[in-house]
């Protein structure tokens, strides 16, 4: 009898296999852990306490992201975030952990530093104690987010217990219509099936419009696979992936790196591999995406209308959608189009890449951001700083009324101070709208790096589409 | 090491609106720092439970008795959806919470609570909506019990339930195991592991900066 044919997933699953530890749990092996400033000392901290030792320094890397100021010269970095950088630094320097700092090649947003250093690779188990790891699946990589306590298990042990997810197949089919991106296709998926539709699942991304997206635009897609309740998200390695990490830092070289493309080449899922879940999405289908609510669920074509809590039956579902509207401020039936924002992020592991940067400048160029909206715009890691810088980008953005800063996490999740205020909106091109997310009462719209862009010209939310040449 | 959990019968508080995550259990502001532990309980829910003057929203379940006593929450749909943040389990247990009843979890929520022995419990949504009809009609005094080793939830009119956990992680709470410790007693297979890994794909175990 043929064998049945495999998945991405299972192929890299059994790969990493030390130890079976029941029916459908195993003890993997983690080939890079990365290590952040919000929980990287205190995870070294505890292995000290326990009086243990980091049993792979050589394959645990960290930089500081989530808790330092992204203002120039760092100012502004609060007491506790001076403390947890310094923290980060004595123990990874005493574990031997190599660490990029802040000003250095290399530091950066975690998930944004991996691709970029080639520390992600094709066929590689990465953890990290932040959900959004599995942006890392872009470069077809298995990659999630780990707990405080599971955190210190993979520090002591090189190892992590995991239940084998179920599989679910998204085939995105199609073209990329003019104004549409990686971002919009995304989040159209998570309001196609919903914040809890991949709960339990590893989520493959496939089809001609994934094989269309530059490296880039797959890592924004599978960042939001937790957005979507999977944990895992990642997307068959090819040539493009090759292209991408072909001579970067940590990539292997010469031969070693022939044999680590041979063995790439293995792993996309056989034609006849089985999911235990199948969804198509029409690409063509797709115009520019914007959220209107408290969840990555509530999303709509930015030309659509705020739900009308009247017209929904189902008692849950209209309470649902009433908390949202309330906490956004927003009337139910009107357009979405036209609402008038105060602030604007371009930034964070989803959209800080120079593609992101370069997409929101082209809408930026020659203009102005309108009067009363602050626009800021954080590079996801020192590189993509210095590269934009190298093509005029923080001019070009600056000359147009946008901040440019330094990088790090931000404004994504305000864990260093820098928050959107109370009552105020904002169209942000990271990846949660949660109640608070940006700020305490703050109001979120998830968006493209365009349609983020084109909203800060426009003082409202605006369709990029729309936006005169 | 984890408190071990195996009868519990006590308060339960509903908290039914779907996609609570874990920025509404606890904000990142409360998490920023190496020595948070012991100081959340009261910034649980915070967005939820207190007014933008810092008073108690009274409307808030868990501001009313008896559910202040609560030590099961009933939840809605994706309840620790989200962040990471095994803060929002710390913040949860701090306030006195040792079970949670709901239709599905954030995965890494669900995973952060066996670390911290805390019981998530995955049943049916109409089993969901029922406890939590049952309890509302007591006004929160009918109490909801739970035993781990039978696999049971009662609710307070006495209905029993059973549901499905994971033989591992039940022996896990039950003990109060300590995960690291008996991985390390593994340590021979995970270097035995890494030994032929090496031979197999070293561009893995030696990541060396290129010049």
């Amino acid at each position: 009898m043929e064998k049945p044919g495999r998945t991405l997933l299972a192929k890299i699953w059994d790969q990493h296999v030390i130890a079976h530890v029941s029916d459908d749990t195993d003890l993997l092996h983690v080939d890079r852990h990365l290590l952040h400033d919000l929980g990287g000392s205190r995870g070294l901290l505890d292995l000290k306490s326990r009086n243990l030792t980091v049993h792979n320094p050589e394959l645990t890397f960290a930089t500081p992201d989530h808790a330092i100021s992204t203002a120039r010269g760092r100012a502004g970095t609060s007491k506790i975030g001076q403390e947890l950088l310094a923290g980060l630094r004595t123990e990874t320097s005493a574990a031997g952990i190599a660490m990029f700092d802040i000003d250095e090649a290399g530091q950066g947003i975690v998930h944004v530093i991996g691709p970029e250093l080639g520390l992600s690779l094709p066929g590689c188990l990465i953890v990290c104690g932040d959900s959004h790891t599995c942006t890392h699946g872009g470069l077809g990589a298995l990659a999630f987010g780990i707990g405080s306590s599971e955190l210190t298990h993979v520090l002591a042990t090189q190892a992590i217990i995991q239940r084998r997810p179920k599989t679910m197949r998204v085939m995105f089919e199609g073209g990329l219509p003019f104004g549409v991106t990686a971002k919009d296709l995304i989040l159209a998926l998570i309001g196609h099936i919903g914040a809890a539709g991949g709960t339990g699942y590893a989520v493959e991304y496939a089809g001609s419009a994934i094989r269309d997206l530059p490296i880039e635009g797959r890592l924004t897609i599978c960042n939001l696979s937790i957005e979507l309740g999977a944990k895992m998200g990642l997307i068959a390695p090819d040539e493009k992936t090759y292209d991408y990490l072909r001579g970067r830092t940590y990539a292997p070289q010469g031969e070693m790196w022939q044999r680590a493309v041979e063995a790439w080449r293995q792993l996309p899922s056989d034609p006849d591999a089985a999911f235990d879940r199948e969804v198509v999405i029409d690409v063509e289908a797709i115009i520019p995406q914007v959220t209107w609510g408290i969840s990555p669920e509530h999303v709509m074509g930015v030309d659509g209308h705020v739900p009308d809590p009247r017209a929904i039956s189902d008692p849950a579902r209209r309470a649902a959608i009433e908390t949202a509207l309330d906490y956004m401020g927003l009337k139910a039936g009107a357009p979405i189009i036209g609402t008038p924002v105060d602030w604007v992020f371009i930034g964070s592991c989803t959209n800080s890449r120079l593609s992101d940067l370069r997409a929101a400048a082209e809408v930026a160029r020659g203009r102005k951001v309108a009067p009363g909206v602050r626009a800021w715009v954080v590079p996801g890691s020192e590189t993509v700083k210095r590269d934009a810088v190298a093509e005029g980008l923080d001019k070009l953005f600056t000359d147009a009324g946008f901040e440019w800063r330094e990088p790090g996490c931000s404004m994504c999740l305000a864990a260093n101070g820098e928050t959107v205020p109370p009552g105020q909106r904002s169209v942000s091109t990271s990846n949660r709208n949660f109640i608070g997310r940006q700020g305490p009462r703050a109001r979120t719209h998830l968006a493209s790096p365009a349609t983020a862009a084109a909203s800060a010209i426009s003082g409202a939310i605006a369709d990029v589409r729309m936006m005169e040449p | 090491m984890p408190r071990p959990f195996t009868k519990l019968t006590a308060i339960a508080a509903p908290i039914m609106r779907t996609n609570i995550d874990t920025d509404v259990i606890i904000r990142i502001e409360r998490l920023v720092g190496n020595s948070v532990r012991g100081s959340l309980g009261k910034w649980a829910f915070g967005s939820l439970r207190y007014l933008p003057d810092g008073s108690e929203n009274p409307e808030f379940i868990l501001n009313r008795e008896p559910y202040r006593q609560a030590e099961i929450l009933i939840t809605g749909p994706n309840f620790g959806c989200g962040s990471s943040r095994e803060g929002a389990v710390w913040a949860l247990q701090e306030m006195g919470i040792r079970a949670v009843i709901g239709s599905g979890f954030g995965d890494i929520f669900f995973a952060n609570c066996f670390q911290n022995g805390i019981l998530p419990i995955v049943v049916d949504k109409e089993i969901v909506d029922g406890l939590a009809t049952e309890v509302e009609n007591t006004q929160g005094a009918g109490r909801i019990g739970i035993d781990l080793q039978e696999q049971t939830i009662t609710s307070s009119s006495g209905k029993r339930h059973s549901f499905e956990i994971d033989p591992r992680r039940r022996t896990g709470l039950l003990e109060g195991l300590d995960e690291v410790s008996l991985t390390l007693q593994r340590d021979d297979e995970i270097r035995a592991f890494q030994a032929s890994d090496r031979a197999e794909r070293p561009w893995i175990h030696f990541a060396r900066k290129s010049a």
